[in-house]
């Protein structure tokens, strides 16, 4: 991230702590030059190279959710709350065992050894591929919460694509994420037409468009030439060998580790997304619609245009995060709920990643770490893998809201993530 | 219906509002086209109404059987004039009403097609209604919620996770305590789930709209967390009673309008309570005149000494009890027991009714009424069995509410201050 080094000093904070900066940090700012440095800041995209902001809050609030998620999880046991009553020197020693168990199991699933890193990679590349769809919308102030709905729309053409063609290998994957990551674009974009042009807001039209993809991916699955032959549950048939993501670690021969080329595909989206943002034309109008439309529209930028293609960009994400999952996890089939609650995770992800790609990949990585010790833990100590939710929701608490950190910790923190959304009107 | 700046309407049509009003009349004669040739040629058998819930309904009414091809091709005819005068000479500023009729005329024409065509031949029109009222009760909950919040600025996206919560808590002591426990149990969390809200945006000045996403994603894990953890292994602590229709002396013996208004459960007469109370409250009185200025210009209103924080936390917490009786509706007053993610999206369409009932509590009713028809229909055509994939009528409420938010109802104004923080200087 060194050649996102400010030009510009922080707005904020005594200049006697921390690393030296570039600028005269004497003469305090006027009220204008603040302002406009502010809006500068956000547009090159330069809010988060402060370490406190980037890393230490992020920790912290990981933190805090892990002992918040304790709690609930001692006190949602119903025998350990009857022992409290009985035996306190007991009902303590075992909610502490209770509590180690689930924290080691989901630490043990994660990181411990090579297949728990292979599945934390495996979690991570659909949530970075959507975490990206998510973040690139905050840079242009759109609120993309259909990304479920878009991811659903890619793993079903995806899959179509996979099981219905007979191509040569490379080609046939390639037809078939491209095919992805259009279908994601149309049921992006339509949100982001309609936001240009009447105003609707993409918050609802986004919700919407997942309600509305949910049964259409039932009804999809149960079609003829989808459905998989003998069967009457909504299930698609496999998809070829040809389109399927190559598995990263096939040469060990071990059929444990999962790991596949989907994550390379999400590093070079992010990639891709960090060049769009910060070195293309085409990105700098969007951040400057997302800092200040009416300021874009009277610079001669076409809003119309750049609502449309930011969700269009942002729905083909979603779209690869789609296709990820039915041409990269064996079975390699589209079945109902098989985007599972990735793409609301994503708006905690790239909120936790500040909506800068690097960020997104390391707090994908993260939540695909807790995802992949959710599993474990579930499997080990019966704790239900819907904890997870609710750490990742205190996570975002903590990581918008820096002064909760501040007082609990009494550290310095960054700012929070501010008003990155607008309200109803257009 | 914004005392603080009301605008004297305007006479003359401006181009946009002209254009709109040749789409309206496009949009009729499109509908007219599409009943005279899907619903109207070739369409054999009869349709029968009945008016009759067995059982229940205290006077006799006789069923009414129309002919289906004939009564849609009368229809289209009707709706093809309307469009006609519409694009001519155009009804003014009746057109929103001539645009609604028109709607009615066209489900109408739909609802005779799906009859005439079933093996059943005949649906229940009261029943259909009845059923109305009672799925449009959280989507008003929700709407009246999101009005509360919205008149002082703040956005309330979080809607659907005090749905849920307040369904949840509504489970958990209604089954222990009984179910009028159940009900203040489901206000109060919506309530507490409103102030986390509230200090979220208005003391730590989170993005609102992050902060209502937060509290639905937290709520939709922790229910579904302490489902499985709590409610599995303990089945008597999801086990609630539901409350039994009351009927209304006297009103609630008029035919077909006792019927559907009037054998409701407490929780309906509540929804009606609150819209009348609500619409004087915001309009005719001291808190509703210092909540609207508080949403349409929190400075101006912190000048003249009203405690702009206070009133934004009080309204909030308010419009979070309101989504937390909705939550309740779910327990109590429908099925007895909780589900993960069983509200299914009702806060988030509850929110397109706001916008759609213009920030009006009387217009969130109305268009929760509308969504709750979309609800209704599902069932009776699934009832029917029209052959219509019962997917696509779990579409129809979303399509609905697109095609309402994106304008066809004409651009509505939120509170000019909605979804942003207010620095006190």
């Amino acid at each position: 991230m060194s050649d996102e080094r400010p030009e510009t000093p922080p707005t904020e904070g005594p200049p006697t702590e921390g690393p030296p900066k570039e600028g005269p940090p004497t003469e305090a700012p006027s009220e204008e030059t603040r302002g406009q440095r502010r809006f500068l800041r956000d547009l090159m995209g330069l809010d988060v190279i402060d370490w406190r902001t980037a890393v230490l809050v992020p920790l912290l609030a990981l933190l805090s959710a892990l002992i918040v998620g304790a709690v609930i999880i001692a006190v949602s046991d119903v025998e350990l709350l009857r022992l409290w009553g009985e035996d306190v020197g007991e009902a303590f020693s075992q909610t502490w065992t209770t509590i180690r168990d689930a924290y080691v199991a989901l630490f043990r699933g994660s990181l411990w050894g090579l297949r728990p890193i292979s599945e934390t990679l495996v979690s991570a590349s659909p949530l970075i591929l959507a975490g990206l769809s998510v973040a690139l919308g905050f840079r242009a102030g759109l609120f993309n919460i259909g990304a479920q709905g878009q991811m659903i729309l890619g793993g079903i053409v995806g899959a179509i694509i996979g099981f219905s063609f007979d191509l040569p290998y490379v080609l046939h994957v390639l037809v078939a994420l491209i095919g992805a990551a259009i279908a994601g674009a149309i049921w992006g974009g339509i949100p982001g037409l309609l936001r240009a042009k009447t105003g609707a807001h993409e918050v609802i039209t986004t919700i919407m468009f997942n309600l509305i993809a949910v049964p259409l991916l039932d009804w999809v699955l149960k079609l003829e030439f989808v459905q998989r032959a003998g069967r009457d549950d909504p299930v698609s048939k496999t998809v070829a060998e040809t389109a399927r993501l190559p598995q990263l670690l096939g040469w060990l021969d071990r059929n444990d580790l999962r790991v596949h080329a989907g994550f390379i595909l999400a590093l070079l989206a992010a990639w891709f997304v960090h060049w769009l943002l910060f070195k293309s034309t085409l990105g700098y109008e969007f951040r400057a619609v997302g800092a200040n439309p009416d300021a874009a529209r009277y610079g001669g930028m076409n809003v119309v245009l750049v609502y449309t293609g930011v969700m269009a960009i942002a729905g083909a994400l979603a779209g690869l995060a789609g296709a990820n999952e039915i041409l990269g996890i064996p079975e390699y089939r589209a079945a109902p709920g098989f985007v599972a609650q990735i793409g609301f995770d994503a708006i905690a992800l790239a909120l936790l990643g500040r909506s800068h790609p690097a960020g997104v990949v390391a707090a994908g990585v993260l939540f695909g770490a807790l995802r992949a010790g959710g599993q474990q833990m579930q499997a080990a100590t019966d704790i239900p893998i819907d904890i997870i939710v609710v750490l990742q929701a205190l996570i975002i608490v903590f990581v918008a809201a820096p002064a909760l950190i501040r007082a609990i910790y009494r550290v310095r923190t960054g700012e929070g993530t501010g008003q990155l959304t607008k309200g109803w009107a257009a | 219906m914004t005392a603080v700046i009301a605008a004297p309407a305007p006479k003359l049509l401006t181009p946009a509002q002209r254009r709109r009003a040749k789409i309206i009349g496009i949009v009729l004669l499109v509908l007219a086209a599409f009943t005279l040739l899907v619903f109207g040629i070739g369409t054999e058998g009869d349709a029968t109404f009945k008016f009759v819930i067995p059982g229940q309904s205290p006077t006799e009414i006789p069923d009414l059987t129309v002919p289906g091809a004939g009564s849609s091709i009368l229809l289209a005819g009707v709706l093809a004039f309307l469009g006609a005068i519409q694009v001519t000479r155009g009804f003014g500023d009746k057109a929103n009403l001539v645009l609604g009729i028109g709607l009615i005329l066209f489900v109408l024409a739909f609802l005779i097609w799906a009859a005439a065509g079933s093996p059943l031949g005949a649906f229940n029109f009261t029943s259909m209604l009845r059923e109305t009222v009672l799925r449009s009760f959280p989507i008003a909950m929700g709407a009246l919620s999101g009005v509360l919040c919205e008149r002082v600025a703040v956005i309330n996206i979080g809607i659907e996770g005090m749905l849920l919560g307040g369904a949840f808590m509504a489970a958990l002591v209604g089954s222990t305590q009984g179910p009028w426990w159940g009900i203040v149990a489901g206000v109060l969390t919506g309530g507490a789930l409103a102030w986390v809200l509230a200090v979220l945006a208005v003391r730590y000045r989170v993005d609102q709209i992050i902060a209502g996403v937060v509290i639905n994603i937290f709520v939709l894990g922790i229910t579904s967390f302490l489902t499985v953890r709590l409610f599995a292994e303990n089945p008597q602590f999801n086990n609630a009673q539901i409350l039994k229709p009351w009927k209304v002396p006297l009103l609630g013996d008029i035919p077909i309008i006792g019927d559907i208004f009037f054998r409701q459960t407490i929780f309906v007469y509540a929804l009606f309570v609150l819209v009348a109370g609500l619409t004087f409250g915001l309009f005719r009185t001291k808190w509703g005149l210092r909540s609207r200025a508080v949403g349409e210009h929190p400075k101006a209103a912190d000048t003249l000494g009203i405690n702009v924080y206070r009133m934004r936390y009080l309204n909030v917490v308010l419009g979070g009890m309101i989504a937390g009786l909705g939550g309740a509706w779910f327990i109590i007053g429908s099925v007895g027991r909780f589900d993960e993610n069983m509200t299914n999206g009702r806060g988030f369409i509850g929110l397109a009714a706001m916008i759609f009932g213009r920030w009006h509590p009387i217009g969130a009713l109305g268009a929760a009424l509308v969504f709750g028809f979309a609800d209704s229909l599902k069932q009776v055509l699934g009832i029917l069995q029209t052959g219509i994939p019962s997917e696509f009528l779990l579409m129809a409420p979303a399509i609905v509410t697109v095609i309402v938010v994106a304008g066809l109802v004409g651009k509505s104004r939120p509170p000019a201050a909605d979804g942003q923080p207010y620095v006190k200087e």
